[in-house]
């Protein structure tokens, strides 16, 4: 079938595409919202609003952009990356015209919300982000998609090239990788904390100025205008989840950084003993410091709330929110009829949108049990930090922290037959006091 | 019991707001024309509709209730649920009678059920959004065959007008046997006489496609599979993004 094919694809093209897939699948980021790009008269696609999910890989991710490599040839060699240098696999580059042709013909299928762009270092970061950059340009002028487009900034890159992309892109994007520089020296001897931050700070900068022109000049083209977002590996290296979630909590303070992106490590080169040997990605781990993100990001939450020096790793077994909960029973029960809207976000169990619909339905009259569960309230957990119209439930105050947890823990086989107003009292050899003054 | 029929369409149920009220008897129960009438019941009123009584009714609710709870009722209505007709008929009424506007009492249960099943008619929108796939024909149009849980390709062809401006496009509910097509200036319903090609499976026979169609599926298809990450498959979490009801006009979930 494939002497029919047209334009810039070849029988190579379907080969090289895997490949540069597979090498490009470890990143995780894959928003393609919050810009404003509407479709003009004569151009293709438009990527205003909300970011779409057009499909679901295998193992649950989302697929929104195209997300490929120009090549994956690679002068680095940072044990954490499947293309570093000294990896045997199959090595490919695309040319700028299949790329422009394989994205828009997907485009035009609905597969996709646009392109995410990536690339192996080659020569050296400047002529890697020129080449990068001459894709979406490429895009945009000549073929006058209007579709998303989301860069990769390549450490060292200079500033002028980083300005360039940030006009044809959406958004850009700079991996800090490793969130400690000792031990990013360790594993990717070739890069540093500097080349990392120089382009993110030339992004910011480069959006900020762009607001100000905007502010003289309607038309200005716009710069970046989903902002720029960042990825962190956990498990390569030997940080805790309080340096994590610092680290994310000092990046989320700079304007237009939008998404810090965890991805558990993958052990791609298990020959090399700078790493850590796992069987399996930390999922779970890497699960709850999304948790913990959201909190940060949506609840009001101060990193060192969610961990802090006597609780450096995140609770595998709870989520943050209900941990933090635990840990500070003093602060319930609250009262759905009264308490403010920040304290309904600290609840177990109620949501952004929950806390909405409760803030907004109690000027109409109180608000009972049946109404809460109705509203999509997870009661199962919540009823022990509430009160509402109804005699109070045994909450985390007559009941205690750790027998909360142990109610809530239970395999969900047996949380059914047993009543949790039932005192269930403990025949361990354990202490009590070891068990309670924790 | 008081009991009433209407041709089922949103403005009849409308015309049936206003006969209730200006009868001051208000139905228990709606039914369809024709429909059989219940064994007990202490009246039937047969309602015809009337533009003009569906319009006054119409334009009261716009003084009562904002644009998002206007958007509630049609969108709500477009779910197709049996007995929707008469919960949006509490809801209007409701509305009507309240001093002040009620939308946003979620502790009312109609209130809340409204809301609800706008939310998943909503879902169920930016899921057709999000899995139409095109099928690029030898005419150069662009055709996606679906079977949507509610009625909701109207509320899509806002993205679908916008995002492919440039393209011919056919979309096309295979359940409900109707579609829009759009031609580059506008979007026109379209029904067919006779069973449309694809039949059943929503494919078109290959010598009807355009020349490369086969290729970029294929491309499309090898991309999709490269991407899993074998160490992190998740079967379970993947049938819940991607119910397994859509599958059959999946591009990416075709064999080959």
């Amino acid at each position: 079938m494939w002497e029919r094919i047209s334009g810039a694809m070849n029988e190579n093209t379907l080969e090289k595409l895997k490949i540069l897939a597979e090498s490009a699948k470890y990143d995780v980021s894959c928003a393609s919202g919050g810009t404003t790009r509407r479709n003009r008269p004569g151009g293709i696609g438009s990527a205003a609003g909300w970011g779409i999910c057009h499909s679901f890989t295998e193992d649950g991710r989302c697929v929104s952009l195209l997300k490929i490599m120009l090549t994956n040839h690679c002068i680095y060699d940072c044990a954490y990356c499947i293309n570093r240098k000294s990896n045997d696999l199959p090595r490919a580059t695309f040319s700028v015209s299949e790329l422009v042709e394989l994205t828009i013909e997907f485009y035009r299928r609905n597969y996709i919300e646009g392109l995410f762009l990536s690339s192996g270092i080659v020569r050296n970061p400047d002529y890697t982000m020129e080449r990068l950059v001459g894709v979406a340009k490429e895009l945009r002028q000549r073929h006058r998609y209007n579709g998303y487009i989301h860069l990769k900034g390549i450490p060292g890159a200079s500033r002028e090239l980083i300005c360039e992309a940030g006009l044809y892109a959406d958004r850009l994007s700079v991996n800090v990788e490793i969130p400690n520089e000792q031990s990013l020296q360790l594993l990717a001897p070739d890069k540093d904390f500097a080349s990392v931050f120089a382009p993110m700070r030339h992004i910011k900068q480069g959006i900020l100025e762009n607001l100000e022109d905007r502010k003289k000049f309607r038309s200005a083209p716009r710069f970046a205008p989903a902002g720029q977002s960042t990825q962190m590996i956990i498990g390569a290296s030997p940080e805790r989840d309080k340096d994590i979630l610092s680290l994310s909590a000092n990046l989320y303070k700079r304007p237009t950084l939008k998404r810090v992106y965890y991805s558990g490590f993958v052990p791609v080169n298990a020959y090399d003993n700078r790493l850590p040997a796992l069987k399996q990605p930390p999922l779970v781990r890497e699960n709850r410091l999304y948790q913990a993100d959201w909190l940060m990001r949506f609840y009001q939450f101060t990193a060192n709330e969610i961990a802090d020096d006597a609780y450096p790793d995140l609770d595998l077994e709870v989520d943050p929110k209900l941990a933090w909960a635990l840990r500070h029973p003093e602060k319930f029960p609250v009262d759905i009829n009264k308490a403010e809207y920040e304290m309904l976000l600290r609840v177990p169990g109620i949501g952004v949108k929950s806390a909405q619909l409760i803030v907004a339905s109690r000027r109409y009259g109180k608000l009972g049990e049946s109404q809460l569960r109705k509203m999509g309230i997870v009661m199962k957990k919540a009823v022990y930090f509430i009160t509402c119209r109804e005699l109070p439930f045994q909450t985390v105050q007559e009941l205690h922290p750790e027998q909360v947890r142990r109610i809530l823990t239970r395999p969900s086989g047996s949380r059914k037959q047993e009543d949790p107003r039932q005192l269930k009292l403990s025949f361990e050899e354990e202490p009590h006091d070891r068990l309670y003054l924790r | 019991m008081i009991v009433c029929t209407y041709d089922k369409t949103f403005e009849g149920l409308l015309s049936v707001v206003f006969e209730a009220y200006s009868r001051k008897k208000f139905p228990d129960k709606l039914l369809a024309e024709g429909e059989p009438l219940p064994l007990f019941y202490d009246e039937a009123i047969s309602v015809s509709t009337d533009p003009e009584k569906s319009e006054r009714v119409w334009n009261g609710l716009e003084k009562k209730l904002s644009r998002g709870g206007l958007a509630f009722l049609t969108q709500s209505w477009l779910s197709e649920l049996p007995e929707v007709d008469l919960l949006l008929f509490r809801y209007i009424r409701k509305n009507l009678d309240a001093p002040v506007s009620l939308e946003l009492n979620f502790g009312d249960p109609d209130v809340l059920e409204v809301s609800q099943i706008w939310k998943k008619v909503g879902q169920e929108k930016s899921r057709i959004i999000q899995f139409a796939r095109f099928q690029k024909t030898a005419d150069n149009t662009y055709l996606a065959v679906l079977e949507p849980l509610y009625n909701v390709l109207p509320l899509t062809l806002s993205y679908f007008k916008e995002r492919f401006a440039g393209q011919c496009w056919l979309l096309y509910d295979n359940k409900r046997k109707y579609g829009y097509y759009y031609d580059m200036k506008r979007v026109s319903e379209v029904r067919f006489e006779q069973e449309p090609l694809w039949g059943v499976c929503g494919k078109l026979p290959e010598e009807l496609l355009a020349e490369d169609e086969k290729q970029f599926q294929q491309l499309w298809k090898s991309y999709f599979k490269s991407l899993a990450i074998r160490e992190r498959l998740n079967p379970k979490l993947h049938r819940q993004h991607l119910p397994a009801r859509f599958w059959k006009y999946l591009t990416e979930k075709q064999g080959g």
